[in-house]
């Protein structure tokens, strides 16, 4: 049912896209010139000549939203279709996501063909400015620093080794193939095959990420593969420069090579550099930004694209400026921005990369069907194979040499993933066709190979790379969190391996790290991250995270039991922070302010979780027991009830009167309803604790279990026959520290609470890209 | 540097030393440089204040647990050979090595690595990490920035995650579960490869 709505309304959508494409002109969109548009323009003529004409009811003027609208339009269908893929399920698990899409810019493109219209092909400014940035930025942003840089000699040894190879192997031996017999019509010379051969060697980001992110591979492959497709736009660069220079002469000299290789240091460097100034920027505005959280993500967005152009301006690597950035960035934008900012800046940079890759591959195969073709079979096909044998001919020699200093070594089954990893994509695409078809006559010969390597690499890599993975065995990515003790120990052992490399006398790894470690820590932080954060240590950083995570997390699946654990660590962040007035604690002190946030949410919980459960089996979303994690929360829980019969024994940790409860529920709908959510509301005593779902029978009961609750009589109720939630309410009898200080910033976390509940909920994301910086 | 020989020769059972560590001839002649570096005085062993000297080490958060590790308890010093052994548990695995289950576990051994460091964090060799060692650790690695507080829930964190026989202590098996994943990924020092500061 939901399919067929869908099909419709897709299909309304692609014929309206064609008909304006149609009723207009453009430079984008060809050179017809419709009816349509004529008969408008004859009307609006008319229309001068006449007296008086009575008020237009209803007038058509498309010409002032042209541009705006078929922007929307594109992404739209872009959007649309993504949504469709995931609707048809068989179709999803065997085809990725990329060659769907490509088979649907295919049929607009046919479509738009068929209706007599040229369609509109990949612009490759647009592409390179609007199109490519997200996708990267988003890269970056989220790179796990940590695998990235233990591998990082490997990583480099592929993309700047790796890609020379290929270029010069496979330009070299097109151009042998393009002297025999036959072909040399073809006029392509020497300098042209090499050129052609540096734009078909790079690996291509955006392929490598749509097809890898969805078969799951170990984290060492995954940033291996995706390593080398970053850090090889800066050869990639180089090289077309450098043979598009000078192909116009024909010659290159010795000094020329020498000069390209300055260069190269030059762009990946200097992307680097430029990448690294606007992050540090970045990072020491948001030092600032704590009285105008609104606009934080948008800080990090400017400064990072502006360091794209930056690059771009002087012929630099924008992409590696880009990861620069967004590295450079994360830890200390993470330390000094608000929860809600961050989760912000993670959803938009997903949302913006994920429609921009949508569109880079429907343009794609719109492209393929509006660009001018040159159709040679020797050429095409020599393009295809040589350029898989450079692969693999590339990836094993390297391999061979680099096995020689690693201490993981790479297996036969490794190297065969990372050389069928290695997909072509958009970015020689667009190169190719930026190039200027008065110096290339051979420019459509060559659009036609690359885009065949595209799509070969794409549909049949793609396609075959995920059975392929599991046939092998290849290890998959471990799903479970990074726990505590991880943390604990890899410190640990980093402390330890730094301290046998200083008795063996052996700068090594470690101590390089070890001292870029302090250096962070004394200088850099100190300048870049705001207020007390700056001296909170990575280990309690990351346990805060940790914290916060799992409470969200317990919070919307409904209810909770205990945390233990984040009782006592509460109370120890009130300890940390003088006292200060309410005023002040409206800054956003997060980390005293969160904890309180996280206790309040399970004290809350766990008086009324009979009522919530029944409750919210009828009315809020519960989470979807088929849902991944849904068993990890049960588990969860019943291990916390285990673990929370021995930690009642612990009595020298503290618990604070609860305020008079309000469940997550309430707080949404009066959120929702209420637009000066900011403000810091009096007293929550006198908002009606009325629960929002009534058809529950339970109800009655609950609104009195809450008043009863208000009165702060403590009725511990000891239950655990609804699978497994502990309802045991701490008794108000216990031990008080800080008592004065609790009751007075009671009320302000509990409005913070409620902002953080209205968030859509970053809920048990996997993603490690929360990890701390150099952790 | 000398020849090599004669450095050789003045080791003494240098190759039953070889043989048991696994260190090529370069490899010992380099730490014994280093040792003799070390022993400023000369003696032909080392005491704890040698180790002190070093002035990375008494910056590293847990320097004296890994000075501790060489002293064998009761002992006072530590002369080459059971340097090098101990040294040679940070060799890099080696994978081919021929499965003789007669021949003693070799130190470098993924199992004995672990037990090397399990032996740091339990330092009353009682076989398991309890709290309050745990809490020593995160002491010495946190430093004055945290308070008792945090620490604690942190170590209870911990204990809660790693222990599953419920005996609130970490023993060895816990412990490596834990681990493993981490020493799959963590580079042992390539400790021979490059030249040194003497």
């Amino acid at each position: 049912m939901e399919l067929k709505m869908f099909i419709i309304v897709l299909g309304l959508l692609v014929g309206s896209l064609m008909l304006l494409g149609g009723a207009a002109s453009s430079p984008d969109m060809g050179t017809g010139i419709s009816q349509n548009n004529h008969d408008h323009k004859d009307v609006g003529h008319n229309n001068t000549h006449s007296k008086k004409k009575s008020f237009p009811v209803l007038s058509f003027d498309y010409d002032t939203v042209r541009l705006p609208f078929e922007i929307s339009l594109w992404v739209l269908l872009a959007s649309l279709m993504k949504l469709g893929f995931h609707l048809i399920p068989r179709v999803s698990s065997i085809v990725p996501e990329s060659c769907l899409l490509i088979v649907v810019g295919l049929l607009v493109g046919g479509l738009m063909k068929l209706v007599g219209e040229s369609p509109p092909a990949l612009e490759s400014k647009i592409f390179f400015l609007y199109l490519l940035p997200p996708i990267i930025l988003d890269a970056g942003y989220f790179l796990p620093i940590r695998p990235f840089t233990e591998n990082l000699g490997t990583i480099l040894m592929f993309a700047v080794v790796g890609t020379l190879w290929n270029a010069f192997f496979v330009g070299g031996l097109l151009y042998g193939v393009c002297q025999l017999e036959g072909l040399q019509h073809l006029h392509v010379d020497l300098l042209s095959c090499l050129l052609f051969g540096s734009i078909i060697s790079a690996v291509d980001p955006v392929a490598v990420l749509a097809v890898f992110e969805e078969i799951h591979i170990n984290e060492l492959l995954h940033i291996l593969v995706f390593g080398e497709s970053l850090l090889n736009d800066a050869v990639t660069v180089v090289l077309y420069h450098l043979f598009e220079e000078y192909s116009s002469v024909g010659t290159i000299t010795v000094t020329d090579v020498f000069l390209g290789i300055v260069c190269f240091l030059v762009v990946s460097l200097g992307g680097i550099v430029v990448g690294a100034i606007y992050g540090i920027l970045a990072a020491f505005t948001s030092r600032f930004t704590s009285h105008t959280r609104v606009i934080e993500p948008l800080f990090v967005f400017l400064y990072s694209y502006m360091a794209y152009l930056s690059a771009e301006v002087f012929h630099l690597s924008g992409i590696m400026a880009l990861i620069a950035c967004g590295a450079v960035t994360r830890p200390y934008v993470e330390a000094n921005i608000s929860h809600k900012s961050h989760t912000t800046i993670k959803y938009f940079l997903k949302m913006w990369s994920s429609v921009s890759d949508t569109l880079i591959f429907i343009f794609l195969g719109v492209s393929t069907v509006a660009g001018p073709h040159r159709w040679n079979w020797t050429f095409v096909i020599m393009t295809v194979i040589l350029s898989l044998v450079a692969r693999v001919l590339g990836v094993v020699g390297l391999t061979f040499i680099i096995n020689k200093f690693r201490i993981v070594k790479l297996t036969t089954k490794d190297q065969f993933i990372i050389a069928y990893g290695g997909l072509r994509g958009a970015i020689a695409f667009s190169l190719v066709y930026l190039l200027n078809p008065n110096h290339f006559p051979m420019r459509n010969m060559f659009l036609t190979a690359i885009i065949t390597v595209i799509f070969f690499t794409v549909f049949v890599q793609g396609m075959t790379i995920r059975p392929l993975v599991d046939l092998l065995a290849v290890k998959k990515k471990q799903e479970t969190k990074r726990s505590i003790n991880e943390e604990i120990h890899t410190q640990f052992l980093d402390h330890l391996l730094t301290g046998i490399e200083d008795i063996c006398g052996h700068y090594g790894h470690h101590h390089w790290k070890d001292k870029l470690n302090r250096f962070n820590k004394k200088y850099v932080k100190k300048c870049l991250i705001a207020g007390e954060r700056s001296r909170e240590p990575q280990l309690i950083a990351f346990y805060h995270k940790m914290e916060m995570k799992q409470a969200i997390e317990l919070v919307e699946s409904g209810g909770g039991s205990k945390l233990p654990s984040a009782m006592p660590s509460t109370v120890s962040m009130q300890n940390i922070h003088p006292k200060k007035t309410p005023h002040e604690r409206a800054l956003p002190q997060l980390s005293k302010a969160r904890e309180e946030e996280i206790r309040k949410i399970l004290r809350t919980n766990l008086q009324k979780t009979r009522q919530r459960l029944r409750s919210y089996n009828r009315h809020t979303l519960v989470v979807d027991p088929y849902e991944d994690g849904w068993n990890d929360i049960l588990i969860k829980r019943k291990k916390m009830i285990e673990l929370e019969k021995k930690i009642s024994q612990m009595n020298n940790y503290l618990t604070v009167p609860a305020p008079p409860p309000d469940s997550p529920t309430i707080a949404r709908a009066r959120l929702s309803s209420d637009p000066q959510a900011w403000g810091i509301k009096a007293t929550t005593d006198s908002i009606p604790t009325i629960k929002v779902d009534l058809a529950s029978p339970q109800s009655p009961e609950s609104v009195n279990m809450v008043d009863e609750f208000g009165k702060k009589g403590s009725q511990p109720k000891e239950g655990t026959e609804e699978g497994g939630l502990v309802m045991k309410a701490p008794p108000a009898a216990k031990q008080r520290k800080d008592k004065t200080a609790d009751e007075d910033d009671d009320r302000e976390p509990q409005q913070r609470l409620m902002r953080c509940l209205s968030d859509p909920g970053p809920a048990a994301d996997e993603e490690d890209e929360d990890e701390p910086f150099l952790p | 540097m000398g020849s090599t020989n004669s450095t050789l020769l003045k080791i003494p059972n240098v190759e039953e030393l070889m043989q048991e560590t696994g260190f090529s001839s370069v490899h010992i002649i380099r730490l014994y440089d280093r040792f003799k570096a070390l022993d400023k005085e000369g003696r032909g062993h080392l005491c704890p204040h040698d180790f002190g000297a070093i002035k990375e080490l008494a910056m590293n958060p847990i320097g004296d647990r890994i000075i501790g590790a060489f002293f064998s308890p009761g002992q006072e010093t530590v002369d080459f050979n059971t340097f090098v052994k101990i040294l040679a548990h940070f060799r890099p695995v080696d994978k081919d090595r021929p499965r003789d289950p007669n021949s003693p576990e070799p130190i470098n051994s993924r199992s004995n690595k672990l037990k090397f460091a399990f032996q740091l964090y339990d330092q009353d060799k009682d076989g398991k990490i309890s709290r309050d060692e745990l809490l020593k650790v995160l002491r010495d690695m946190l430093g004055m920035q945290v308070t008792e507080e945090q620490l604690e829930s942190i170590a209870d964190r911990t204990i809660q995650e790693a222990d599953l026989d419920r005996d609130d202590a970490i023993s060895f098996e816990e412990f490596r579960k834990v681990s493993a994943k981490i020493l799959h990924l963590k580079k042992a020092p390539v400790v021979m490869s490059a030249e040194y500061d003497c």
